[in-house]
């Protein structure tokens, strides 16, 4: 075809469109003149000539399109007027349109927020140059956790990245001489920023040249959103000297806007060299090889030409020389490279993102089944018309091309819709801010990608569920439907050809109800596995408890001081009435901010203590006498911790029931007996406590010893005071008492539940969307069967009315109208149960203690689905009941 | 009129190319002189004519323009290009080879072959 002129005659023809369509009407019409001429020459009046004149030019309208067809399609006047006439049809018949907009709107609106989550969570790159190079590694024991040692010696022995830099977290008291406050960083190598190759806002970066032994580079920088809202956008900050936990920093620089750190969802205040690091954690080792919590993650850019493969080949030669030079320090599993950015929680990420994926496709096709069948009745409703339509000489291609524009306007208008809620629903996702101080930054605002699916999403489901209808079409008669008006049965024509008894409508319905029934279980079982988990045995008693974090090392104490403040401090406390009881943890308490620390330990008899002799590695906590009795933590054998275990008396330690089954065989066996840590002492245990929860509340039973505080004194702790006041009060009492004893103590005061609520959040956030999405299911199928009902139950009302007349009684009446509905509504929830049962294996691995096999989860789909059903039913049900026979004979 | 026969696929095109290439002709004039020259042998519904001379239109073959009919009418008046009149010559070639060779093997008798 020749393209140019097809382009301007098109153009031409979009401009003078009427102008051609006119040209087009008036030489057909004079055609039908000259034949008048002639007919009316051979002895026919003039009126009667122009009849038989039109009645031999045949078909009209017919000839008229075809003739602008064959002057080189019309493709988008047809268009347009295609629209045009499904606009009209559609306002027409608002319920369809609201129905069939709103299914949409709701499963195209949860498919794009779901897809903006894994975009912004696992698709969307960091925004720092070349980052499709960028890779971190999972190196060393297999968490992502390093040495610094380590990270030296794999950074200066291997041969595939450009440079490798690494970072580990800081939180410290962030003081500029007003309102000083707890602020959370980073602390990174010297060359951090030229591995990522960025450049500042303001100022300057350090680099690794800043570097010169310990403590040798106080300079800190500023993350952009940090130096906006404490700074205000102060250009003069650069210079200024601020102090963190008491020691002088020069702040450099800021970091550019869009630079949120290395890690996606964790937004830092700022960053600070790595090697001043002991200077805010106090008891820090830099330089011990076996410390694994000296670097979060180790990244760089793969040398150009070094594939992935190689980097990892790489990675493990030098681990295996690590291992084999540092027995005692390093143990070596694979490594491998990951993309970065999430590292160590990539794995649970993304089984939580593709869970949600499966479900949200879920969720899409049964809004499509529910819009297949809208659109087969919705057609069947039309049947006249399109038999009007053929009759008058349209195409059955013309007419299906119309059936196709009304579907992707309804899809384009429900996918506006969702997109509008789902870009709602993103913004404030990527604003919020989950817990007051922490530094949680979930970049999920939508992008292109997330438009373009949406978009894609709904033009393909248009397509899917615009052509359920066309089979009807194709094979509708005019002549018969004509004949038969308006109330012949439109699935009759299926029905009486293929003496078929399940229509395709049936089929589409049982289909959704099943896939929503799936929903439904799905979100059953996980808010069921949320309620259990809170409820289950820690290991420690929440209720009542009060959890009060106080850092001495920011109030400018040294080591050998903390034993005896911290004793002070819980005296003190225990002076407080109503107070029951009180103690410490060094660091965290068990399962706040997942922070178990785990410590190797080794069979009392073995003297090489070498990784592979290792017998053990509980998590190690450090307590004071009172701790067991203020957290409710039930003491099983043995005695308890005293403040005679100090640093002059034997090592001792109590373990929990697992410990002592693991290494002596029973709890009784395990008093008395010894075991040695990695640096040789010598440990007696002292006594055995209940088992419990240490890192997260999903994990297996895991082993733990706790040691006398006063033994390895730490500046860091929690107090846990046990008291059944009223927090509010609690607090204000505990502070003032406090202070008495130190006025410039920082404390962080705050229930042990909504600590917890903290470790939570994960699975809270999982059960919140699974019990959005049941919602969503338990929705599309209300409105499924609702349409399906209604529709049926208005076909066959004059049906009903001779039923009526003939005597039959109300259930009968019900019986006829639904019965085939509730038919449905019990097989798809039955196929869905048994189908959620299967799927909910997956929610296992997200939400905690997940089991399908719960009567209360079955029982409880089983309602939910029958209140589903008597809903979408009742309204239906009235109708057919209220049919009056008499009315309806008339209206024949 | 039961001595018509319906036209092959794409005869009509070559009926219209004859008939304007012995002078311009409206619409109705084109119809009136395929009558005439086939002696109403073919059947052409009137409507039909009009798609395909847009498309011959379209092709460059055919040219356009209004004008005064006999009847005192508005009419659109068709003339051949020069790409029409190659068209036409190769077409009417092309269709005598055919007609020629269906002739001379349906001519065939059995002592031929």
């Amino acid at each position: 075809m020749n393209l140019p002129l097809y382009f301007r005659s098109l153009a031409a023809k979009l401009f003078h469109g009427s102008m051609i369509a006119e040209d087009v009407e008036e030489e057909l019409r004079s055609h039908i003149q000259h034949r008048a001429d002639d007919l009316e020459r051979s002895g026919f009046d003039r009126a009667e000539a122009e009849r038989r004149a039109r009645i031999e030019f045949g078909g009209y309208v017919r000839y008229k399109e075809e003739s602008h067809e064959a002057m080189g399609g019309r493709f988008i006047e047809t268009l347009i007027q295609d629209v045009r006439f499904g606009l009209r049809v559609l306002r027409k018949s608002p319920g369809f349109t609201i129905a069939a907009i709103s299914t949409l709107a709701l499963a195209l609106g949860a498919n794009a927020v779901v897809f903006g989550v894994l975009n912004g969570l696992i698709l969307r790159p960091l925004s720092v140059p070349q980052a499709e190079s960028l890779y971190g590694s999972e190196y060393g024991d297999g968490a992502g956790w390093q040495s610094y040692p380590n990270y030296l010696d794999l950074r200066d022995r291997n041969h595939s990245f450009e440079g490798l830099a690494a970072f580990n977290f800081v939180f410290a008291g962030f003081d500029t001489g007003k309102d000083p406050s707890v602020a959370t960083g980073f602390a990174t190598t010297g060359n951090y920023f030229d591995v990522l190759r960025i450049q500042p806002f303001l100022g300057r970066f350090f680099h690794a040249s800043d570097e010169r032994g310990p403590n040798s580079a106080p300079y800190i920088v500023l993350n952009y959103a940090y130096w906006h809202s404490r700074f205000q956008d102060d250009r003069g900050v650069v210079g200024r000297v601020v102090r963190l936990d008491k020691h002088p920093f020069t702040i450099l620089g800021v970091t550019p806007p869009g630079f949120r750190g290395t890690v996606l969802f964790i937004s830092p205040d700022f960053f600070m060299p790595i090697v001043n690091q002991p200077q805010v954690s106090p008891g820090f080792d830099l330089n011990d090889r076996a410390n694994n919590g000296g670097i979060f993650e180790v990244f760089g850019h793969l040398r150009p030409g070094a594939t992935p493969l190689q980097g990892v080949a790489d990675m493990n030669m030098v681990g295996a020389y690590l291992a084999e030079t540092y027995p005692k320090e390093f143990v070596h599993k694979a490594s491998t490279l990951s993309r970065q950015g999430l590292t160590s929680f990539r794995g649970p990420a993304e089984a939580f993102v593709a869970g949600l994926m499966l479900l949200a496709g879920l969720i899409l096709l049964a809004a499509c089944a529910n819009l297949g069948s809208l659109f087969t009745a919705h057609a069947a409703d039309r049947s006249r018309e399109v038999a009007l339509r053929l009759a008058l000489g349209s195409s059955r291609s013309r007419i299906l091309r119309q059936l196709m524009t009304e579907a992707v306007l309804i899809s384009l208008a429900g996918g506006a819709v969702g997109l509008l809620g789902s870009v709602f629903l993103l913004r404030r996702l990527s604003t919020w801010q989950p817990f007051a101080g922490a530094p949680v930054h979930l970049p999920v605002t939508p992008d292109g990608k997330v438009y373009l699916v949406a978009l894609a999403l709904a033009l393909v489901s248009g397509f899917l569920f615009g052509i359920v209808p066309v089979r009807q079409v194709l094979r509708a008669n005019p002549y018969e439907i004509v004949k038969a008006g308006m109330s012949g049965s439109p699935s009759g024509i299926l029905s009486r050809k293929f003496g078929l008894r399940v229509t395709v409508r049936d089929v589409l319905l049982a289909i959704q109800i099943s896939m929503c029934a799936v929903l439904v279980t799905a979100s059953m079982v996980a808010v069921r596995g949320l309620v259990r988990s809170l409820h289950s045995n820690f290991g420690f008693e929440t209720r009542d408890t009060m959890l009060v974090g106080a850092n001495l090392a920011m109030a400018g104490y040294s080591v050998d001081k903390v034993p005896d403040m911290q004793r002070r401090m819980i005296d003190a406390l225990l002076t407080i009435p109503g107070v029951e009881q009180a103690g410490l943890v060094n660091r965290y308490p068990p399962l706040i901010y997942a922070s178990g620390r785990r410590e190797n330990v080794f069979k009392n008899e073995t003297t090489d203590l070498k990784q592979s002799n290792v017998a053990d590695a509980p998590y190690r906590y450090d307590v004071s006498p009172g701790y067991f009795e203020a957290a409710g933590t039930s003491e099983l054998a043995g005695r308890g911790l005293n403040w005679r275990d100090d640093k002059n008396a034997p090592y001792v330690a109590i373990v929990n029931r697992e410990f002592a089954e693991r290494m002596f065989g029973s709890v009784a066996n395990a008093i008395g007996r010894y075991y040695k840590m990695q640096d040789g002492k010598h440990i007696q245990i002292v006594g055995v406590v209940e088992n419990g929860k240490y890192l997260s509340v999903t994990e297996d039973q895991q082993t733990a010893m706790f040691l006398p505080s006063p033994q390895s004194p730490a500046s860091g702790a929690y107090l846990v005071v046990k008291s059944h006041r009223d927090p509010q009060e609690l607090a204000a009492a505990i502070r003032s008492k406090l202070r008495e004893l130190d006025e410039g103590l920082p404390l962080d005061i705050q229930t042990w539940n909504s600590m917890l609520a903290v470790v939570m959040f994960p699975s809270r956030v999982a059960t919140m969307a699974l019990g959005a999405l049941g919602m969503l299911g338990a929705m599309l199928s209300v409105t499924g069967i609702f349409g399906m009902a209604a529709y049926s139950v208005n076909r066959r009302l004059r049906e009903f009315g001779i039923r009526v007349a003939l005597g039959a009684q109300r259930k009968e009446v019900l019986q006829a109208a639904l019965g085939r509905a509730v038919k449905l509504l019990a097989f798809g929830s039955a196929a869905g149960l048994l189908l959620g049962v299967l799927a909910s294996r997956v929610l296992a691995f997200i939400v905690y203690q997940a089991t399908p096999r719960d009567p209360l989860v079955l029982a409880g789909v089983v309602v939910a689905m029958s209140l589903v059903g008597l809903v979408a039913t009742w309204i239906p049900a009235q109708r057919a009941l209220a049919a009056d026979p008499m009315m309806l004979l008339r209206e024949e | 009129m039961p001595n018509q026969a319906q036209l092959l696929p794409g005869t009509l095109d070559l009926l219209i190319l004859k008939s304007v290439s012995l002078g311009p002709l409206h619409g109705y004039g084109i119809l009136l002189r395929i009558g005439q020259i086939t002696d109403s042998a073919l059947l052409v519904e009137q409507g039909a004519l009009y798609p395909a001379l847009f498309r011959l239109v379209r092709q460059g073959l055919l040219i356009a323009s209004w004008g005064v009919s006999e009847n005192n009418r508005r009419a659109k008046f068709y003339e051949l290009t020069v790409a029409g009149r190659n068209r036409f010559r190769e077409e009417t070639e092309g269709w005598n080879r055919l007609a020629n060779a269906m002739a001379a093997a349906l001519a065939a008798q059995p002592e031929e072959l």
